[in-house]
């Protein structure tokens, strides 16, 4: 896979507004994105030979055919990693055009997770969870706070980490919300504010857990060949990877409850860019919730298993520190877009369009994403 | 309390798992063990990920563990649990070298700590299912 090096560029991206309730349907909210993410690649929807809809099948690629009037689709396939699908299918729709199947492959994921049916009211339905929904979901064991708290009180346990040190991630995507016109939490937060916040599964609080939101975002990835005549300049997609956890349906009988599938999945897409750690100018780690964004960073390598409350302590994660993340606002504070708003905002920062939250010299960035109880996936790019 | 009036979960019927389910309703837990090379597994599944045998054997659990992890949930993701909050559930390492999650009894918040020794119990929820729950050894 080392030969897919620069061979595919973001060419476009497309986003709707954010809200709690966007009043349109599902498909309304993907095609306006993709639309916004074909015109921004100044691209024609019939110029797009591939797609791969959101893994929950609402909006199948049928639809784009439909709606768009793509001619001549050729390549469609699923990601079914839950929050990790939105960087799996970059690494898909690379395979397929450096396979020759296809030139653009648009990327949307939309939905109305807040004014439409409950996010934690759809595991227990959801093929990937029968182990879960056999046997822990009977004890009570259902909702991911819940599972993920496991995870959580163990790594505080092991290691020392603690709810503030979970806190300075939730406070420092929430100061760069607030930067950002399309971010549905613009009230400040600071690490009381956490403390004071409900708790929800011991030690997750409400400030550690994200948004359910509405609304769709889109990316198009085509052949860097075909992308140097388009109207943006090529963002390259310089390595990708994605990892599966060991007991990948359940998290109870994982060996090691603190290392994710982003663990194997890191090592790939770092050898393949042929990049460093240090190298990277901006991250968008994705933030179902805090901690595992935390988890995140130790099993990337940014810091040791065990050093990761430390790492994001102290401004190092904050915009202007070492490792600025998730500059958007995140799942936590922007809105709940399965991380591809994080793909989105990864691009934006590349081309210097990241607004007031602009990363100064933002040349090679780091986009991730975590779902299914523990897949984690990806993608490195550079301007 | 009979399936009708039950307001929580219960596990979908599946061939592989059957005698552990038929094993708690007997209050005697049995687990699941390969019959060549002796690796317990849980939960049940059809293949030992050490030697690839379909063969097995369910081996009586001892009903000894450690905790492993936990979580303390003040919010009930089903109706079915509001009055069961705030609920303890546990990730427990059996002595058996498999880990089991449940429901945490008899126990302050502040008792708990990793590899606390703790026994299994079980508790049953309608006249088709019990559920393990766990208790300070
Ligand atoms: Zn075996």
């Amino acid at each position: 896979m080392a030969g897919i090096t620069d061979k595919c560029s973001v060419t476009g991206i497309g986003e709707t507004e954010y809200s709690r309730n966007s009043g349109r349907s599902v498909a309304a909210l993907q095609m306006e994105a993709s639309l916004k993410a074909i015109a921004d690649a100044g691209l024609q929807p019939s110029d797009i030979d591939g797609v791969i809809p959101y893994f929950n099948m609402e909006v199948v690629a049928e639809e784009f055919i439909t709606n768009l009037g793509i001619t001549d689709l050729r390549y469609s396939a699923i990601t079914p990693l839950g929050g990790a699908s939105a960087v799996a299918a970059i690494q898909a729709a690379v395979s397929a055009i450096v396979a020759g199947v296809a030139n653009h492959v648009l990327l949307p994921i939309g939905r109305n997770g807040s004014s439409g049916e409950r996010i934690g009211g759809r595991v227990q339905a959801m093929p990937q969870f029968r182990v879960l929904g056999e046997f822990e979901m009977p004890s009570g064991n259902i909702a991911p706070p819940q599972l993920y708290a496991h995870m959580a009180r163990r790594h505080m346990e092991m290691y020392g980490t603690t709810s503030r040190q979970l806190a300075e991630i939730a406070v420092a995507e929430r100061a760069n919300a607030i930067l950002n016109d399309n971010a549905v939490m613009q009230k400040p937060m600071t690490i009381e504010d956490h403390q004071n916040s409900r708790m929800i599964s011991d030690p997750l609080r409400l400030f550690d857990c994200c948004l359910e939101s509405d609304g769709a975002a889109a990316v198009v990835i085509s052949n860097t060949e075909r992308a140097k005549d388009l109207r943006q300049k090529p963002i390259y997609i310089m390595g990708v990877a994605e990892g599966h956890p060991d007991s990948p349906s359940n998290i109870t009988q994982r060996p090691d409850l603190t290392t994710l599938g982003t663990a194997k999945a890191a090592p790939i897409a770092f050898d393949m860019a042929g990049i460093d750690r240090k190298d990277i100018d901006v991250a968008e780690i994705y933030d179902c919730f805090t901690y595992i964004v935390m988890c995140q960073l130790e099993d990337l390598g940014f810091c040791a298993k065990g050093e990761g409350g430390d790492f994001v302590s102290n401004g190092r994660i904050a915009l202007g520190g070492e490792l600025p993340i998730n500059t958007h606002g995140g799942l936590l504070s922007q809105s709940h877009i399965v991380g591809m708003n994080h793909v989105c905002e990864l691009v934006k920062q590349l081309r210097g369009d990241g607004g007031k939250a602009q990363v100064a010299n933002a040349n090679i960035g780091l986009v991730t994403g975590f779902g299914d109880l523990g897949d984690g996936s990806v993608a490195i790019m550079r301007n | 309390m009979n399936q009708l009036e039950y307001d929580k979960p219960v596990p979908p019927l599946n061939r592989d798992s059957k005698p552990f389910w038929d094993s708690m309703k007997a209050h005697d837990m049995r687990l699941q063990r390969c019959a060549d090379c002796g690796k317990v597994r849980h939960y049940p599944r059809p293949v030992c990920d050490n030697c690839l045998s379909m063969e097995c054997d369910w081996v009586r659990a001892s009903g000894k563990g450690k905790v492993h992890s936990w979580t303390i949930s003040h919010h009930a993701f089903l109706p079915g649990f509001i009055a069961d909050l705030p609920m303890t559930l546990v990730t427990v390492d059996l002595d058996e070298g498999v880990r089991i999650c449940a429901q945490m009894r008899d126990c302050e918040p502040e008792q708990l700590q990793v590899d606390m020794p703790v026994e299994l119990g079980y508790e049953d929820a309608t006249s088709d299912l019990t559920l393990p729950v766990f208790r300070p050894a």
